[in-house]
């Protein structure tokens, strides 16, 4: 066993530079203090010859300076820590591509965009941004792969995504880290970095499914939405583009048009009305699982 | 043989002590209580530190190592740690250290044992009924769809013991308010006054959110009012904030306290005021205070928004200050001391060297790209059980030993008792440092299998448990041994300068023969003399 975790993301050696930092930094002032206490343990005994007189009950400036010291040292540590978090979450879009994994005691499905699918295993390119969306069938589970230092839960009814970018080949371990029942213990199973060229060799293999954008368009299709989404602007918007789009909603808030936002619209269709369109939607609530809204997600994504 | 009545010898029925109103019993009372409890938790740690010296599933199934877990982080939080301190040693010497006859309700105060002790039965019925395997924290969906153990009994229990807590705060708040010694200003208070006094205004506010969101769980389960699940339109992330917001603060009851001891016990053998009082005042109001705005630090990695993410993480920052203040001016106590190395002392030595390793890594844990690898495995659990054990239970046992000869009027074997603190710390040690590796290389926590790669450490951290399991069964042996055959205890073993040394050991039923009366602050303690 190696006494250094081994670093496969971009984000990883991002994070241990930080936390070296920090041993050294906290290492020091334990250090410090230990040596300290045994020094005035050893020196002040009952009975040694140490002078003792006029012990000092308090002293402002030295208390003021272990006061603002560290304060200033905690904030630049916390600038620092929210810098590199920020990086899981905001980092630049572009060309990440996205992966869909749903949780589900106790096991990880996993869905490219091709239709491929896997179970507790994951396999990404090297070198390619990848954004995780993460959602679950039944309780809170929390996506850990320790060599690339990410973890992000999967909460019912929400999608939740976290990016990175891996950086070296091998199999890496998968764990699940929230508690979620009794096999816990044992959902996971292996991520596996493999070359650009390799990965589209194995993305192709043995994928009977079709892409999942065509699985969504057939869903749009057979579920209704496309009678009132489709070149009827009369009871609901045309969602050709919608993704990333400006939308203005009818109580006069606006937002992007994001995955959560498609997600919340199919199953709670009340709760973001776009201006100008009556609240008639039903919801498909129980209706669609968490693989079809990820195909309809993702169809209506790439309906452009 | 002259005998003084004093409040051991009056009355030998055990009706006169289940009836009994006197708060020096009822401590006791609760000490018999939390002890009962503290064993039955430890029992479980053991099962699970056994399990985990492999990395297979074999010696219990996954489910029951589930509920072994979980009854261990109900029991150790609720029905120990939490009343530790406040109930046991709060009950017993605020009145004193305060020179009062009582506490300010001494009824309300032996209800809140009864109610305690009917929160433990609700409790252990419910491990009797087959055990609850949902963790101590009580996530939802899992809590309220998917398990079908005894959630319900399990939560009743710690709904009910929620009660006692919240009558124990209001008692000592009302208590201190109310009831000092005629010349005890605020700032001559003690600094175990202040930190149960900081505690108690926690367990009032925080409590009483920790019971309304455990009736909401129970609703859910029962009825099936959507409040924390989507698919019946609730939101699981609410869950986790409500509880989250009655412990987080929880941990400050637990440690507050603690370093309430530690205040007391190292000015007393370093014969020394304790430096920089007031500050050391503050911080514990301080702490109270800024304990309750970083519950959010639980949830980086939960679908919280990153922005609140940052605030959390930044309050989290704010809230080590005084933590870090406290250490400091411990250490700086010691200059110019002149040093006793007595068993209490030993207990907070090692409370405060084992506190600042606890403190430090909290700090990793506040750092938002830190929390996110770090949060959910073992470096959490080495973390708060630095604090929680290292420094909570290493400092109520500390404050056992300095308050023994008061409390039982027997001296405790002093030997013995730096051996069981020498054993107690480096066991410590040696189970929870090896956590803070594994946690680092990736082990999650509530694992009742891991990768092989992990048995080098988990090895080390079983025998680490043996080590610390002596430590903890020789004070239950020798202190139950003097209370028979211990030397008697004079009025001031230590030559300490509380109030409640000035009386006899064991202190009369009301206390002080005559009203004390208070000139000076506390710890006029000289090292030259």
């Amino acid at each position: 066993m190696s006494w250094l975790p081994v670093e496969a993301s971009d984000i990883a050696a991002r994070v241990d530079l930080l936390f070296y930092s920090m041993v050294a930094l906290t290492g020091l002032v334990a250090i410090g203090l230990f040596v300290l206490m045994v020094v005035f343990c050893v020196r002040y005994r009952a009975g040694s010859s140490a002078d003792r007189t006029n012990p000092p009950p308090r002293k402002k400036w030295l208390e003021l300076g272990w006061t603002f010291t560290p304060l200033a040292i905690f904030l630049g540590i916390f600038v620092w820590a929210a810098v590199v978090y920020a990086a899981f979450y905001a980092g630049p879009a572009g060309n990440a591509m996205t992966v869909f994994v749903v949780g589900k005691q106790w096991m990880w499905k996993v869905e490219h965009a091709n239709g491929r699918r896997e179970i507790d295993e994951l396999h990404l390119p090297l070198g390619q941004p990848v954004r995780l969306v993460l959602s679950t069938e039944d309780v809170i589970h929390s996506f850990y792969v320790p060599a690339f230092r990410i973890k992000q839960d999967a909460v019912p009814g929400r999608y939740t995504s976290i990016r990175f970018t891996p950086t070296r080949e091998g199999e890496y371990w998968l764990h699940c880290a929230e508690y979620c029942g009794t096999d816990h213990a044992r959902m996971g199973g292996k991520v596996v970095v493999m070359a650009a060229a390799e990965f589209s060799r194995w993305l192709q293999a043995g994928n009977e499914n079709r892409s999942l954008a065509a699985q969504g368009f057939e869903l749009f299709r057979r579920l209704g939405c496309s009678g009132c989404h489709v070149d009827s602007t009369v009871h609901a918007p045309d969602l050709r583009g919608v993704f990333g789009r400006v939308v203005h909603l009818s109580d006069g808030r606006t937002l992007q048009a994001d995955e959560a936002y498609l997600r919340d619209s199919i199953l709670l269709p009340k709760r973001d009305v776009v201006a100008g369109y009556e609240p008639i939607m039903p919801s498909f609530q129980g209706q669609v699982d968490e693989g079809q809204l990820n195909a309809l997600v993702t169809y209506l994504k790439e309906n452009r | 043989m002259v005998t003084v009545t004093n409040y051991l010898s009056d009355g030998f029925t055990l009706r006169s002590w289940l009836t009994t109103h006197d708060h020096k019993r009822i401590a006791v009372l609760y000490m018999v209580a939390i002890t009962a409890f503290f064993f039955l938790g430890g029992a479980a740690a053991t099962m699970i530190r056994l399990e985990l010296a492999t990395p297979q599933g074999d010696l219990v199934s996954a489910d029951t190592y589930n509920k072994l877990f979980t009854v261990h982080g109900v029991v150790m939080v609720w029905f120990f740690l939490i009343p530790s301190i406040p109930a046991v040693l709060g009950n017993f010497l605020v009145p004193l250290m305060i020179g009062a006859k009582d506490m300010a309700f001494p009824r309300l105060n032996l209800a809140s044992w009864y109610v305690y002790v009917l929160g433990g039965l609700f409790t252990v019925a419910a491990l009797v009924a087959g055990g609850v395997d949902t963790g101590w924290t009580f996530y939802t969906p899992y809590s309220t769809r998917f398990t079908d153990s005894n959630v319900i009994l399990v939560i009743l229990g710690v709904f009910i013991v929620g009660f006692s807590s919240i009558l124990t705060g209001l008692n000592i708040i009302v208590t201190v308010h109310k009831l000092r010694a005629p010349g005890l200003g605020w700032f001559r208070l003690p600094l175990f006054i202040w930190a149960n006094y900081a505690t108690s205004l926690i367990l009032l506010l925080a409590t009483p959110v920790l019971a309304m969101t455990l009736v909401l769980v129970a609703l859910e389960r029962f009825t099936g009012i959507g409040i924390f699940d989507p698919a019946l339109g609730g939101d699981p992330l609410l869950f986790q904030h409500l509880f989250w917001f009655y412990s987080h603060p929880a941990v400050y009851i637990m440690i507050l306290p603690a370093m309430g001891v530690a205040s007391e016990i190292i000015p007393c053998f370093a014969r020394r005021t304790v430096f920089g009082y007031r500050f050391m005042a503050y911080a514990i109001l301080g702490i109270a205070t800024l304990g309750f705005l970083v519950w959010g630090h639980h949830m980086f990695v939960s679908g919280q928004s990153m922005y609140a993410g940052m605030v959390f993480s930044m309050l989290s920052f704010l809230v080590a200050i005084p933590s870090a203040i406290k250490v400091f001016n411990w250490t700086a106590t010691l200059y110019k001391g002149s040093i006793f190395f007595s068993a209490p002392m030993l207990y907070a030595l090692g409370f405060v060297g084992l506190f600042t390793i606890g403190g430090l890594t909290g700090l990793f844990l506040a750092s938002l790209a830190l929390d996110v690898h770090l949060t959910d495995t073992y470096f959490v659990v080495a973390h708060f059980h630095y604090i929680m054990v290292g420094g909570s239970v290493m400092m109520y046992l500390g404050a056992l030993h300095f308050w023994w000869p008061k409390i039982s009027g027997r001296m405790y074997p002093e030997m013995l008792g730096r051996i069981a603190a020498l054993t107690l710390f480096l066991g410590f040690n040696l189970t929870f440092f090896p956590q803070y590796l594994l946690g680092w290389l990736g082990m999650p926590r509530r694992y009742h299998e891991y990768p092989p790669e992990f048995q080098l450490l988990n090895l080390f951290s079983s025998a680490g448990a043996a080590v610390l399991a002596v430590g903890y069964l020789l004070p239950l042996g020798y202190l139950g041994w003097s209370l028979f055959f211990g030397k008697r205890a004079p009025a001031n073993p230590w030559g300490a300068t509380g109030l409640e040394w000035q009386t006899p050991s064991p202190p009369p039923k009301h206390n002080f023969e005559e009203q004390p009366v208070v000139t000076r602050g506390p710890y006029a303690y000289d090292p030259v003399r």
